[in-house]
């Protein structure tokens, strides 16, 4: 029995030139986890809303065909109709929890529903029961980690038990750990109770090993509909963006690509090309990893330079508070890109808060070569002029790709999140892009106000497709200045970083080389590394191949 | 200032009852003008923060409530006309002419300042010990919308304040000449704008659009319930008696009459006794 029908829909927001969704024809079974793949503005999130009923109900615009939840027509049922029979669950949990704590978030749409007060309490219970979330019931939202309020999210999702619930990217703004909890949760509750979840997702890798279905959207149209080995397969040939980097790893050795790391290590060990067991240090194998600067040079050790940014012994302590930053001592040389990783509230965007003076230490000291640039997370706080030449300078737009009369006298709040993201770090660098690391090193803080030493980013990469996070790590490998990113994002960290630094409760707990840190773990560790069990430190597909193809020539050898 | 669950006795207490307490305890601030009875509602509500956990949230509405209560000592003492007792000749001043300062103006603007300051006091126990969601169900049997988008409308301002705090963090990070006020009020009030649609969305997919009326809820009445329901009618109860019956006199014009008998130290006294005797049960509070 089919819990969800797109029959031939065609959809236009209000004011667009184009559809978001063409001629889209969808049907999923009862019971089934389907991922919904695609680039951004492929029409993902347009395709939940139509199922939630949002569109068109609550946006507007021209729709044409018929959605069928649950045997409700969308096009004759509210959103509020709708809402018994489907769960929904956003990808900002900020501004989707609405009551002030955990239980009455949960009990809200089953109050909505005129249930009975036991009903209701049943529904809380077994809601939080199923995500893990008993102990946060009488914890007020506000106080809520991003993890915690997003399951808080999910449960007010399922409290109702609909028939399906549908998820906009609900990882992305969590990290690796949480991440993978959540997950593990939604397959959990498909497996428990039949529940129906349909999943938007970029980060594939993280959720294909649990779905049984994957529906690929191209501008608005449904370009693949297969399993998930079937989906992979399809993607090395149609629609390579989409490829996960374990897929391409297989695809480079001619091998059919699977969904899950477990299954690409069966894989690889059936064709005999990933010797067993494998060496877990990775030290037998040199790894393919060549360090180079900024420029593309080989780096060459002599005498360490000034630091473009450096933290001695930083604490920072919240008034009648937690301690935040735990005497974080790390130092960044110029030209230097290095990525900071680590869970939820382990002191990342405090960090960098402190680097851009936003924050002052309550013990220990920062110390700059020159201007630190910041791009905080929302990069619409940024935008606040009409056109895109008025936001920043021609050589800081020129810098990040938007130069050109196809962008300066657009809107800039018009923009796509990939192009928000570039304005935004294109007016965080100024007018003297790329003279900082020139000039910073070893200047001083105070006379070399101006130059941008170090360039810091906060969770750049929430919600963006592969295609636009290739884009901004090779932005970020072109600048000359320091580059300093928070990220949960290892395939992104191992994309643009020479050095990871991993923070726990608020201090370094790793620091070193990004193929080091990033192949030699689990969570903070990229699919190609734990594919291969970080053997030769190698982080992506590519590197990978070339461990491979040293292992075997090692085994024949042998 | 946020309600928080802890793991006190007016907190164990149902919304309804927690209410009404505090409800009973502005009551006997607007009621009651003897400065001896008045201080003794200020003390109940003081020491039922303390008793609540609360003590040092309210502590910090008092902050902010004293340099208002002492403008309206200031106000009155100037504009008034009233009162016999010439403490202070100021002669005549721009604005508000002739002016001398008497001891009866200066003493009701004195009981006007503590009542305000005590009504302040009234709210932020309401707002830190009674659980904002429970009231949103005790009233959606009335108005449903209209108590939700009271409680939206609440619980958006810290939201508001932190989105707030992030565009200015922004900003702070533009190299150069700092934006303009009315360019930041021009992105601060789209921000506001998004936000409002997320969360109308969010709503509508929780089934808020075709909210039913709610049936009865039969939950069992705690001690606790029964505790503050009974002190707050008892105070109230007491208060009325007392006005009714004069006990606790008071008038500041012409001249100053405010007595301390037996009968206004018994209505105090009574009154703490009611508003704190709650407090002293402690039994199953932990949360």
């Amino acid at each position: 029995m089919n819990v969800l029908e797109f029959d031939h829909v065609t959809y236009t927001y209000p004011g667009a030139s184009a559809p978001a969704l063409d001629n889209a024809t969808v049907q999923i079974e009862a019971g089934e986890l389907v991922v919904l793949a695609g680039a951004s503005g492929s029409g993902k999130s347009t395709l939940l809303r139509a199922a939630s009923g949002l569109v068109p109900h609550f946006h507007g615009g021209a729709f044409a065909g018929r959605v069928v939840v649950a045997g409700m027509d969308t096009r004759e049922h509210g959103v509020g109709e709708l809402a018994s029979v489907v769960g929904t669950l956003f990808q900002d949990p900020e501004t989707q929890v609405v009551m002030g704590t955990v239980r009455a978030e949960l009990a809200f749409p089953l109050e909505n529903r005129g249930e009975s007060p036991s009903t209701v309490a049943r529904g809380v219970e077994e809601a939080a029961l199923a995500l893990g979330i008993a102990h946060l019931l009488d914890r007020p939202t506000g106080e809520l980690s991003g993890g915690e309020l997003q399951r808080a999210a999910l449960g007010a999702a399922l409290a109702g038990r609909p028939a399906l619930v549908v998820l906009d990217e609900p990882t992305s703004q969590l990290d690796p750990v949480a991440g993978d909890e959540l997950i593990g949760l939604l397959r959990r509750c498909n497996e428990d109770s039949d529940t129906t979840i349909v999943l938007a997702e970029h980060r594939l890798e993280r959720c294909l090993g649990a779905a049984d279905r994957v529906i690929a959207l191209i501008d608005g149209r449904v370009a693949c509909d297969a399993r998930p080995d079937e989906f992979l397969a399809w993607a090395a040939g149609a629609a390579t963006e989409l490829q996960t980097p374990g897929a391409k790893l297989l695809s480079g050795v001619r091998t059919r690509p699977v969904p899950g790391v477990k299954r690409a290590r069966t894989a690889l060990r059936e064709r005999g090309l990933l010797p067993e067991p494998i060496d877990q240090g990775g030290d037998s194998v040199p790894s393919p990893r060549t360090r180079t600067t900024a420029r593309g040079g080989i780096v060459h050790r002599r005498r360490a330079p000034e630091p473009a940014l450096e933290f001695t012994r930083v604490w920072h302590e919240l008034p009648s508070g937690p301690t935040i930053l735990r005497g974080a001592t790390l130092s960044i040389r110029p030209g230097e890109r290095v990525a900071l990783m680590g869970r939820n509230g382990a002191g990342k965007s405090t960090l960098l808060r402190h680097a851009a003076g936003l924050m002052r230490p309550t013990r220990g000291r920062v110390r700059s070569a020159g201007r630190v640039a910041l791009l905080l997370q929302n990069p619409n706080d940024y935008l606040i002029h009409e056109t895109v030449s008025q936001e920043a300078s021609p050589g800081a737009l020129e810098a990040v790709g938007l130069a050109g009369p196809a962008f300066a006298d657009r809107h800039p709040r018009d923009l796509s999140g990939g192009e928000k993201q570039r304005l935004a770090l294109a007016i965080v660098l100024g007018d003297d892009v790329g003279a900082g690391a020139q000039r910073g090193a070893g200047a001083d803080a105070d006379a070399d106000e101006g130059s941008v030493a170090v360039v810091c980013l906060d969770e750049p990469t929430r919600g963006m497709d592969r295609g636009r996070k290739g884009d901004l790590a090779q932005l970020l490998r072109g600048l000359d200045a320091a580059v300093l990113v928070a990220t949960h994002d290892p395939e992104f960290a191992a994309a643009f970083a020479d050095r990871v630094v991993l923070l726990a409760d608020g201090a370094p707990i790793a620091d070193g080389p990004v193929e080091q840190v990033l192949a030699g773990g689990t969570y903070f560790a990229t699919e190609t590394a734990r594919i291969l069990g970080g053997a030769g430190h190698a982080l992506t597909p590519d590197e990978g191949l070339v461990v491979l193809e040293k292992l075997l020539a090692a085994e024949v050898i042998a | 200032m946020t309600y928080r669950p802890r793991s006190s006795p007016l907190h164990a207490a149902r919304a309804g009852a927690a209410c009404a307490y505090c409800l009973a305890l502005a009551f006997a601030a607007l009621t009651l003008s003897n400065p001896v009875a008045l201080g003794a509602v200020t003390v109940a509500v003081g020491a039922a923060a303390i008793g609540a956990q609360v003590g040092s949230e309210v502590r910090r509405a008092a902050l902010v409530a004293l340099p208002l209560a002492m403008t309206i000592v200031l106000v009155n003492a100037l504009v008034s006309r009233d009162g016999l007792t010439v403490i202070v000749r100021l002669g005549d001043l721009p604005v508000l002419g002739h002016t001398d300062i008497t001891l009866e103006a200066t003493a009701y603007g004195a009981i006007l300042g503590l009542r305000a300051f005590t009504l302040i006091l009234c709210g932020a126990l309401y707002t830190t010990a009674v659980d904002p969601d429970q009231v949103l169900r005790l009233f959606r049997r009335v108005s449903f919308r209209s108590a939700l988008t009271a409680t939206l409308a609440t619980r958006m301002v810290p939201v508001l304040v932190r989105d707030a705090r992030r565009l200015t963090d922004a900003q702070r990070c533009r190299p150069g000449r700092p934006p303009s006020r009315v360019q930041l009020m021009r992105a601060a009030t789209s921000g506001v704008l998004d936000r409002a649609l997320d969360v109308a969305a969010a709503l509508e997919v929780r089934g808020y659009g075709v909210a039913h009326r709610p049936p009865r809820s039969h939950k069992p009445y705690s001690r606790h319930d029964l505790h503050f329901a009974a002190a707050a009618a008892a105070v109230i109860a007491l208060v009325a008696g007392a006005r009714l019956g004069d006990l606790v006199p008071f008038h500041a014009y012409p001249s100053l009459y405010a007595p301390v008998g037996a009968s206004v130290l018994g209505v105090s006294i009574g009154l703490l006794v009611c508003a704190l005797l709650p407090f002293a049960d402690r039994r199953g509070i932990e949360r």
